[in-house]
């Protein structure tokens, strides 16, 4: 199966960031991209259709915050065009 | 989040870097075997100015599992009973022997995503038993506690070699011989743990610790980081992976290991025991406990292979290219030691990505 080759190859430490698609209880089936695949979401709050999440042997771990990506981004921008260093 | 990735931001935080350490030489060390890849991979040593060294700590869960537990896993294989495992785990070498060879004589040895489907598999097979091998730090011990913590079926069985990250941390601030400037801490980890237990760092040791992403910029600004820390003379805990790592970490993750673990002393292979630094099943789970559950006869162990530099290397000591089997004895495809096995091993990593 496709799907269990393209996770077999995935080291173990790497988490692949994952679209909520649909929430069932405990679990969520998540879309990496095309490829869908459930995930235990018992680790995490208030998950929502679109968050997008980080997901580590089955399991999702954190909730992307994208604003905070986006604050460090910009941040780092200032940092780098010399202010605030 | 490709503006991560991008090439022109990871050359202005080196430029940035280039400047503001102005020939002062630093040395960082990381714990995080995928912090090794991403910085072998986007080659972000010769990126870095030459002032500015980064080495690897022992941060690839599989290559410091103890010999003695994969004999353990190997013996029960050959048993009859049925071992899940992650991937890398099936072709490293204990004292004798590996998982793949014990597959390839017969043994039964699944390789799993993670432990809920260990456990479906043992659901799906009440006469025989399954024994889950748990490796890995506190980024996959949350979910061997949580399978454990739903009951699992009879004929399931974990043996737990879960280890986690910040003791190792402190024992490489206690190795002595090299000295390093700072740390860049494990980002999933981080993620799990938070950036709490780092505080011990800066307050105990005057080392900077900053937790970082794994795309090139992610690395490379938690190096600027570490470097202001330095010049400005104000040691802390920061954090540069903001967008998943907060302070306090996941509270229902730590619940689950506080509820199924206790904290031990453990063995890293070719380190030797680090205390507190092992996870262990609590007394009442010991049902699943396979260490308890079965007669396991091993014989004598051998860590490592005479030759195998795997416990230099995973202390920063040794680079992988100074070991007299790289790429000779030793490859991917003919192993003599761990650290060439795991996709998160440094000798691994070298040889994949590091070498033109």
């Amino acid at each position: 199966m496709f799907e269990a080759k393209l996770f077999e190859g995935l080291k173990m430490c790497v988490a692949v960031p994952a679209e909520v698609w649909k929430i069932e209880g405990s679990e969520a089936i998540l879309d990496y991209g095309g490829v869908k695949r459930k995930a235990n979401i018992d680790f995490l709050e208030d998950i929502k259709v679109g968050d997008y999440v980080i997901v580590h042997v089955g399991f999702a771990i954190q909730k992307l915050d994208k604003e905070e990506a986006l604050e460090s981004l910009k941040l780092w921008k200032q940092i780098l065009e010399g202010e605030g260093l | 989040m490709t503006d991560f990735k991008d090439r022109l931001l990871a050359e202005k935080i080196v430029e940035t870097i280039d400047e503001l350490s102005s020939g002062r030489k630093f040395r960082f060390c990381h714990v995080c075997g995928t912090h090794e890849y991403s910085i072998t991979r986007y080659g972000l040593r010769s990126l870095l100015p030459e002032n500015v060294e980064v080495l690897a700590g022992p941060g690839c869960p599989v290559c410091i599992t103890p010999a003695e537990e994969l004999d353990k896993v190997i013996f029960l294989a050959n048993e009859g009973v049925t071992i899940s495992t992650f991937g890398d785990v099936i072709r490293v070498p204990g004292s004798r022997s590996s998982l793949a060879e014990a597959k390839a004589q017969g043994g039964q040895v699944q390789i799993v995503y993670g432990p809920q489907d260990a456990v479906e598999l043992a659901k799906k097979n009440p006469e025989t038993d399954v024994v889950f091998f748990a490796t890995g730090f506190e980024t996959t011990a949350p979910m061997t506690a949580s399978i454990i913590l739903n009951k699992p079926p009879k004929n399931f069985s974990t043996l737990v070699v879960h280890r986690i990250i910040p003791p190792a941390m402190e024992f490489m601030v206690g190795v002595g011989e090299h000295r390093f400037d700072g740390f860049i801490a494990p980002g999933h980890v981080s993620v799990i743990i938070g950036t709490e237990p780092y505080q011990i760092f800066p307050k105990a040791y005057q080392m900077p610790t900053v937790v970082a992403g794994f795309e090139p910029a992610d690395v490379l600004m938690a190096i600027l980081m570490l470097i202001k820390q330095i010049t400005d003379g104000d040691f802390k805990v920061d954090n540069e992976y903001t967008r998943l790592v907060t302070d306090g970490g996941n509270p229902r993750a730590q619940a689950a290991m506080e509820k199924a673990f206790e904290v031990v002393g453990g063995h890293w292979r070719g380190i030797g025991r680090i205390p507190d630094s092992a996870l262990k099943l609590r007394d009442e789970f010991s049902e699943y406990d396979a260490d308890l559950k079965y007669d396991i006869d091993i014989g004598e162990v051998r860590e490592l292979d005479p030759r195998c530099n795997c416990h230099l290397v995973i202390i920063g000591k040794v680079h992988p290219a100074e070991c007299a089997l790289f790429g000779k004895g030793c490859t991917p495809r003919g192993p003599r030691g761990p650290c060439m096995v795991s996709t998160e091993g440094t000798c691994h990593i070298a040889y994949r990505y590091g070498r033109t």
